[in-house]
């Protein structure tokens, strides 16, 4: 039968909760007395989050246009508003906002008992953060997450409206219909930074390209949500023109998402080179990162958060 | 359909993923390797190797690896990490067979959830820490009560399933919280009603009212005046050891008489039990010896003017030798204090030399009577016997355990013999312990082991889980007769 959801400290103190996909590590700041409510919250909440949402798997991995009733569940009801804007003029699911909107859930229910300086829950990469007026975030930003080495810091104040960072791409945990390593997006919500980096990834692409190699997602998942279309799994060595190419129309579908105030700010990498759009307060090498000096320092790129 | 065939559910948590041959689930955690669900996240190995300084394969992701250099190192899989399969029809997590000296050896590697379980504190001080029987308190919730003491130490019983489970929702979440920082090595603050705050940390001295705690006394007041009366006899005319257990005088005291120490008339309150033994001089506290003296004269009454004189030498001392006092009788009997002669001096400090560091111990106490057993064989209850016949070693994250006699399999274990953080919880809430039952592959087969689920170390790729040395005071697993070396403190 199943595993119980399991929570540990980690020894640097961190909270770490744990059930099926779902792996929470989250920190509070403040008093003793807020940081110990905030963290009873988080555990009591996410006790039963994954059960909530396996209630309605089969709707939540329904096209969002084409959900045949509203989820009852706030977790799965938090996608869904998430991917609403989207599910109109393109295929997506419920399921492409599932990680922020958990991480969102559990941020609720910490500072809903208690008032904190700051906090974050990260949920594999997309973070959920909730910040004081005057406390700040500083979001690290890795290119190869098996060589963790800093090439850029976003700073995220409380002033900023931005309290979700997610994370999209062909390499991560999950299927991407497009082509970018990595897509990290800023946005008011972890899950609606969620959704968008999963369209703005499925954006970065050059259909029918004979380098970028694609099987259907069920072969690889026979649950999965995006059925029988076909993923990336493989990328060979793009030209220039055609990381261009598949850059700007991910810069177009990103442009869009801030004009529409969906979105604060974007991160796309393809290949070593990057595009950053909207205001995305990143500060020092990272311009090294996204515009490689010689072709020679040209490498895949992973984009990871590393909260400091 | 073959693509039937190749997939498996996985039923690891409520998700239910359907996986495909050579593919993880969606928690990147489980995984399905020729049709069998496997989990691949990170799960704790004790070699042999890095304690015996061997060659050391450093635990990282390789893409070719030599499958003999780490084939050849004894291994022992520890539970930590494991998973469970509760409630435990399913074969444990890990089932690994191990050759050790030409005989086949199995070990059932799971990771108990035990809602019965609890620590039992011994807290090395003479000091009173609360009455028998006192609710101990963390974070201000009821965690468990003070019990009987032993000699030299205060007792605590903590956790348990009343206040795990059956007591208020923040009752069982702090006790969980605080049974865990205790078995995961770390300090933890507990209040006993009517009591002292006592800061408990395993294997640390203990913390009493904000006073870290020094030394263990080194036996009873009457204990005391056994050890020492010999060097005492001649530097001075009476002793009187303070204790709130039992105060020694030494005049009165057989050791005393035996010595030829002439009488001096003292008279102390309190209940004579025998000869220069004495029952509660004064009320428990944290002042001399335990009890609540901060002026220890307060429990001498006088001296008898036919026994005793004027320039009588009177030495006062408590059972750990932090308090100590040195008085002269004047013409009234009175006793006026004066500077401790030297010789005394180094008598205190032998009594001192002779108090064991004190030390706050922490034992892990659980059952895994319950279904646990089933993941280990079909039929439960054989289990229990080949334990208790000692067929089956049990070890808790590769350390020793105690197998308390009669039902179920109800085990004792030093929490600072475990490697770090090993113990886990769930929000139930329960604690989960890690443990192992090791057997040779027969007794395993005899007992209705799951035999078809065993699989040999050497099929644990090389950078799977953690790789940590065992530590050194204990046997090695798998080796039942190799004596531990304890730690020297």
């Amino acid at each position: 039968m199943s595993e119980r959801p399991s929570v540990c400290r980690l020894p640097d103190g961190r909270l770490h909760l744990s059930h099926g996909p779902i792996d929470l590590v989250i920190e509070a700041f403040g008093r003793k007395d807020a940081v110990r409510a905030a963290y009873a919250g988080a555990i009591d909440r996410f006790e039963t989050i994954l059960d909530e949402l396996c209630e309605e798997l089969p709707l939540i991995r329904t096209p969002a246009d084409r959900l045949a009733r509203v989820p009852e569940g706030v977790v799965a009801r938090r996608m869904v508003a998430a991917v609403a804007p989207y599910c109109r003029n393109m295929f997506i699911t419920p399921m492409a906002a599932v990680a922020g909107a958990v991480a969102d859930e559990i941020l609720e229910a910490m500072t809903a008992v208690a008032t904190l300086d700051r906090a974050y829950v990260n949920n594999g990469g997309d973070i959920a953060l909730a910040l004081g007026p005057h406390a700040e975030f500083s979001v690290g930003i890795v290119d190869r997450p098996d060589r963790p080495s800093l090439v850029g810091t976003a700073q995220v104040t409380g002033g900023s409206p931005v309290r979700g960072v997610a994370t999209s791409g062909w390499r991560g945990r999950s299927f991407s219909l497009g082509i970018a390593d990595a897509v990290t997006v800023l946005a008011n919500s972890s899950a609606a930074a969620d959704a968008a980096a999963t369209v703005v990834a499925n954006a970065v692409d050059l259909p029918g390209h004979p380098l970028v190699e694609r099987v259907p997602a069920v072969e690889l998942q026979p649950d999965s949500d995006l059925g029988d279309r076909l993923v990336t799994v493989a990328v060979g060595t793009l030209s220039s023109d055609d990381i261009e190419l598949a850059l700007a129309t991910g810069r177009k579908a990103a442009d869009l998402l801030v004009r529409e105030c969906r979105i604060e700010a974007a991160a796309l990498f393809l290949a070593g080179f990057g595009r950053v759009v909207g205001e995305l307060p990143i500060a020092g090498a990272m311009s090294v990162a996204f515009i490689p000096q010689s072709e020679s320092e040209r490498r895949p790129v992973y984009a990871r958060h590393y909260l400091t | 359909m073959s693509e039937i065939r190749d997939k498996i559910r996985c039923d690891a948590c409520p998700v239910l993923c359907y996986i495909k041959d050579g593919m993880t689930g969606a928690c990147d955690r489980y995984a399905n390797r020729g049709g069998e669900l496997v989990r691949v996240d990170p799960h704790l190995l004790l070699d042999r190797t890095l304690a015996q300084g061997g060659p050391v394969v450093p635990f990282r992701k390789r893409d070719e690896w030599d499958g003999d250099l780490v084939a050849d190192q004894p291994r022992f899989v520890t539970a930590i990490g494991a998973g469970t399969t509760y409630p435990d029809y399913k074969p444990a997590p890990f089932i690994i067979a191990t050759k050790l000296n030409g005989i086949d050896m199995v070990t059932v590697v799971t990771e108990g959830i035990f809602s019965y379980c609890g620590v039992k504190v011994k807290i090395d001080t003479d000091r009173h820490v609360g009455p028998e029987c006192a609710i101990v308190r963390a974070q201000g919730e009821p965690v468990g009560h003070v019990t009987t003491g032993e000699y030299g130490s205060q007792m605590l019983s903590l956790g348990g399933v009343n206040h795990l489970t059956h007591g208020g929702k923040k009752e069982g979440r702090v006790t969980c919280e605080t049974l865990l920082d205790l078995c995961n090595g770390k300090p933890v603050e507990l209040s006993i009603d009517n009591g002292v705050t006592v800061v408990v940390h395993a294997g640390e001295p203990p913390i009493v009212n904000g006073e870290v705690e020094q030394r263990m006394r080194v036996g009873c007041g009457s204990a005391t005046i056994g050890m020492f009366a010999q060097q005492w006899f001649g530097k001075v005319d009476d002793v009187v050891v303070v204790d709130d257990h039992i105060t020694g005088v030494l005049s009165e005291h057989q050791a005393g008489k035996v010595l030829g120490v002439t009488e001096t008339g003292i008279r102390i309150r309190g209940r004579k039990s025998t000869p220069g033994r004495y029952f509660h001089v004064a009320e428990p506290g944290i002042g001399w010896g335990g009890t609540n003296l901060a002026d220890p004269l307060t429990i001498v009454e006088g001296f008898d003017p036919a026994k005793a004189w004027p320039g009588l030498r009177l030495f006062m001392v408590s059972t750990t030798g932090e308090h100590s006092a040195y008085y002269v009788l004047d013409e009234a009997l009175r006793p006026v204090e004066a500077e401790l002669p030297p010789e005394l001096v180094a008598s205190v400090a032998r009594v001192r030399e002779n108090c064991e560091p004190a030390l706050s111990t922490v034992l892990f106490m659980g059952g895994a009577g319950g279904s646990l057993r089933a993941g280990v064989t079909e039929n439960p209850v054989r289990l229990t016997r080949s334990v208790k016949d000692m067929l089956t070693r049990v070890t808790s994250g590769g350390a020793p355990v105690y197998i308390w006699p009669g039902g179920g399999i109800t085990f004792m274990v030093d929490v600072t013999r475990l490697p770090e953080n090993a113990f886990g919880y769930v929000p139930t809430p329960a604690l989960v312990a890690p443990i192992e039952f090791t057997m040779t592959l027969e007794d395993y087969a005899a007992l209705g082991g799951h035999v078809d689920h065993i699989r040999p170390v050497e099929s644990l790729r090389p950078d799977y889980g953690q790789t940590v040395g065992p530590s050194e005071e204990n046997p090695w697993p798998l080796e039942p007769s190799s004596p531990g070396r304890r730690r020297q403190r």
